[in-house]
């Protein structure tokens, strides 16, 4: 077994695989919340915490299974282009939707 | 292949700790290489991301306009089949991840047993998929020409899922035809990729083999392993916009 | 004291380079599976121009039909599907890849100090992509053509017309591909390979302007794919979301379109406005007036173009309030281009200008863009777009833009970096004769279809009321006057490969690391790998180079 620490050079962070675990395990138990929120009434709470708990389990797999968290500023603000763009999309089409039902003025 | 190959280097010396087999004529140095390279796959992830956002805005316009076609039509997804499917391809995000550091820390064995992991628990998922596929054609809720509302103006009481369920009005119910056509679009395109991922994986997996990925060269690894974390990463989103709408009465 | 700035060596002594990347290796073979970006370039050139005629003649088929106000020269239907694939010819086979992959793949890595792109497979596979994207849209108009307009609005695409919406999708589908393929080498390119010495601030504008289309090219083409891919899968198995009697909104396509199809404008207009500003440069011998600005600019137009589709919906059934928010921020993004030409504009100021044909196609750009631009702004305001949109006046709009803008510019460059690209130069006088018999026969074509739009012909339309066919007339000829103007380049361009004098490295006395080394170039671009130790267009730096040529 050759000494992890020998294996990375200045640019190469290597990630621990506890830290893999430590992440796998919290996103089992976040599909297990997602699951359960789903089943009691929150109102107008459900979608927001549904999504909320997504969000947060796609910036853990971006963070740390991605290794976005130890990478250059070049690759994070690539991924926060992708996240803006990806939001204005969303955002601006759905205003028109939903403005729509506001009426003439 | 004409390449462009350099006819004087700067170095004197060409020997093999400077200038390792794999590095491309046209960069300086491997690290220039390696970071191209995952660069390059993180701007490939970004037209991911944007082709499936098409997706995702029509869903979340036809939500808010359909909201009880949307709740009806998901009670007939099978919260355990889809729920079993998200801690496979999330197992499979660990065992990509654990394969990449594998790779990083030359253990080929390592890398061999993770990559073909993932590719099982790839193969379970689209397994799992064909299955709930199967259901929808047997009950009519394929979008086109053998499309039926019956389920939502008569819901099946028997059925857990469906059991509180009110009957739709007509046209609400016609509306689920929309939901499943977004079913059929965002899965299907889902699984496409996934299948394309499983092909590149069983590749990978001959190739690492014969050691191409643990002497150092671990660029192809790792930037696999980014396409994988992000078609989970677009499966951790369907997963509750899908199925999880509202499962209380 | 010169009339032009031209510097060429001695026709009786010159010969070309014994080795350059032309004649590096033979065979067709060496060609088509080529990595150099200089080959590839010249692989689109090639394919591009081929395409160009087809678009044109397409072109020239509809001002044929419309010297009469009734449909006499072909059926309605068959029209309709002329001016759809002279549409999708023209703007996924021609004004996308334009001067990105020519220019750009031959540049940018000569102009960063680099050896080749940071993908060169990638690259070439992006011009197997177009190849294979030109092949199924000619496919396509051989089998029947499409007759939807090149924006496949549905429920037309979807479920109205029996025509080849699949195939031309299709084509568009992975034309697109191309197009990413090659934003996304640029990007990781400009990014990854700088030479020592060559910061951001020192490139040169034509690389920031293509950074700039590159990002609009990868974040926004997937859009304009999952639009194909939706319609197609609702015109063959049925799956939905655009069909009104399932409850599907036909305008959400339109937001998907035009999500991508307006920051496709600024992929076909920015890569121009770098070429634009070099040539400025070099014939006013004066840096860029406010690199700056221009290069933030470029960058500002690719952010807010994402932001402004929907001014192309206002009479759609969009909301009022998303009527207003578009229109306004359309006013802002006019912003970052109006500072281009006053930049320009500036950096012509007390230069010394002299009138190569470049600097003429240069000239053609900078009066026309400004036109079409200033006309895009009657388009934003929403009230003036009710009145305007569907007619000619949007037709006059974007072909000053893009064939009075973009075109001359893809021009300009042609014949700027021709003697780089093939170690000839082209016959002076009749290139000029050409740059103006092109800018005359475009003004003829196209000004009189503003005051038609005005007047409320409207477009897509093969009969119009005969009161309009004078303006009509006028336009069929200058579209034939601008046939010829855009015919005698390809002539004497090919003349030239043989019979133009030899060029040198730099003919133009121009700054850039393009025009330090030989032309054309050695497949590996520099022999030893350059320092960049002086500013962008530093004239003064060049001088101490070798003795430059004193224009009046």
């Amino acid at each position: 077994m050759t000494d992890q620490k020998e294996m990375e050079t200045a640019s190469h962070h290597i990630v621990s695989p506890v830290v893999y675990v430590v992440i796998f395990l919290a996103l089992l138990v976040g599909t297990a919340v997602t699951v359960g929120a789903s089943y009691i009434n929150l109102g107008v709470f459900n979608p927001i915490i549904a999504l909320a708990i997504a969000c947060v389990k796609a910036t853990l797999v971006v963070l740390f299974f991605m290794h976005v968290k130890y990478s250059s500023k070049l690759t994070k603000l690539t991924v926060f282009c992708g996240v803006f763009t990806f939001l204005t999309l969303i955002g601006m089409t759905l205003a028109d939707y939903i403005s729509r039902a506001w009426g003439a003025w | 292949m004409s390449d462009s190959t350099a006819l004087a280097h700067e170095a004197p010396e060409h020997g093999h700790e400077a200038h390792p087999a794999y590095l491309r004529h046209h960069f300086e140095n491997v690290e220039q290489q390696a970071d191209a390279a995952g660069f390059a796959m993180w701007l490939f992830l970004l037209t991911e991301v944007m082709f499936f956002g098409g997706l995702f805005t029509a869903y979340l316009i036809y939500r808010n306009w359909y909201y009880p076609a949307f709740v009806a039509a998901s009670h007939q997804l099978s919260i355990p089949l889809g729920g079993f499917n998200t801690l496979l391809l999330i197992t499979s995000s660990f065992t990509m991840a654990m394969g990449v550091w594998c790779a990083e820390t030359r253990r080929k064995s390592g890398l061999v047993l993770c990559l073909v992991l993932t590719l099982i628990l790839g193969l379970g998922f689209l397994g799992v998929k064909t299955v709930e596929y199967g259901e929808k054609i047997e009950k009519h809720h394929v979008p086109g020409f053998h499309y039926s509302i019956d389920s939502f103006t008569h819901p099946d009481l028997n059925n857990s899922a469906t059991a509180k369920d009110k009957p739709l009005a007509l046209d609400m119910a016609r509306h689920t035809e929309v939901y499943f056509s977004l079913y059929f679009a965002m899965t299907g395109m889902h699984a496409l990729h996934m299948i394309i991922g499983i092909g590149i994986l069983g590749f990978m997996i001959y190739r690492a083999q014969a050691g191409a990925y643990t002497n150092g060269h671990v660029t192809f690894v790792e930037n696999f392993g980014l396409y994988w974390h992000f078609v989970d990463i677009v499966w951790i989103f369907l997963f509750p916009l899908l199925y999880l709408i509202s499962r209380h009465s | 004291m010169s009339s032009t700035i031209v510097n060429i060596p001695d026709p009786s002594t010159a010969r070309l380079p014994r080795v350059s990347f032309l004649n590096k290796e033979n065979g067709l073979l060496s060609w088509l599976l080529t990595g150099d970006h200089k080959r590839i370039a010249i692989l689109y050139l090639i394919s591009i121009t081929f395409f160009f005629f087809i678009g044109g003649s397409l072109a020239g088929l509809i001002r044929l039909e419309l010297l009469t106000p009734q449909s006499d020269l072909m059926a309605t239907d068959t029209y309709n599907k002329v001016f759809t694939m002279h549409g999708v010819v023209m703007i996924f086979l021609f004004l996308v890849p334009s001067v990105p992959a020519t220019l750009g793949n031959f540049l940018i890595p000569l102009m960063i100090g680099a050896k080749d792109l940071a993908l060169p497979k990638i690259n070439l596979l992006s011009w197997y992509l177009y190849m294979a994207g030109g092949i199924m849209v000619i496919y396509t108009m051989a089998t029947g053509g499409v007759d939807t307009g090149w924006t496949f609005t549905t429920p037309l695409s979807t479920h109205y017309v029996n025509t080849n919406v699949l195939t031309t999708g299709l084509a568009v589908f992975v034309a697109g591909f191309s197009s990413i393929f090659t934003g996304l080498n640029f990007i990781v390119t400009i990014h990854k390979m700088r030479c020592p010495g060559m910061t951001w601030f020192r490139m040169p504008l034509f690389v920031w302007a293509h950074y700039a289309a590159s990002i609009l090219m990868v974040l926004g083409t997937p859009v304009l794919a999952i639009a194909i891919v939706l319609v197609a899968l609702e015109r063959t198995i049925g799956i939905g979301i655009f069909d009104p009697t399932k409850g599907g909104d036909p305008l959400l396509f339109q937001h998907l379109f035009w999500f991508y199809s307006h920051p496709a404008v600024y992929i076909m207009i920015l890569p121009g406005m770098g070429v634009i500003s070099e040539t400025i440069s070099t014939f006013s011998r004066k840096r860029v007036f406010g690199y700056t600005a221009v290069a933030f600019s470029s960058v500002a137009i690719a952010v807010f173009g994402f932001f402004v589709w929907a001014h192309h919906m206002f009479i759609m059934g969009i909301s009022n309030y998303s009527m207003l928010v578009f229109s306004l921020l359309t006013m802002l993004v006019a912003v970052p281009s109006a500072i281009k030409i006053f930049n320009w504009a500036f950096t012509l100021y007390k230069g010394s200008i002299t009138f190569e044909t470049p600097m003429l196609y240069t000239f053609g750009f900078m009066g026309l863009f400004t036109i079409g631009g200033l006309t895009g702004v009657f388009l934003g305001t929403s009230g003036t777009d009710i009145h305007l949109t569907e007619t000619y006046f949007i037709v006059a709009h974007f072909h000053f833009v893009m064939v009075g803008g973009m075109l001359m510019a893809f021009l300009a460059g042609i014949h700027f970096w021709w003697p780089k690209m093939t170690g000839r130069m082209y016959p002076e006088k009749i290139s000029q004769l050409a740059a103006v018999v092109t800018f005359i026969g475009f003004n003829l074509t196209f000004f009189p279809q503003f005051i038609l739009g005005v007047l409320g012909m409207p477009r897509r339309y093969a009969a119009y009321p005969p009161e309009f066919q004078i303006l009509n007339v006028f336009s069929t000829a200058g579209a034939t006057i601008l046939g010829v103007g855009y015919l005698l380049p390809i002539l004497y361009l090919t003349w030239s490969l043989k019979y133009g004098a030899i060029a040198g490295d730099n003919p133009w006395q121009a700054t850039g690391l393009e025009w330090q080394i030989q032309s054309p170039p050695l497949t590996e671009n520099f022999p030893v790998t350059p320092i960049m130790d002086h500013e962008a267009y530093d004239y003064e730096w060049l001088d101490k180079q070798k003795e430059v040529t004193i224009v009046g």
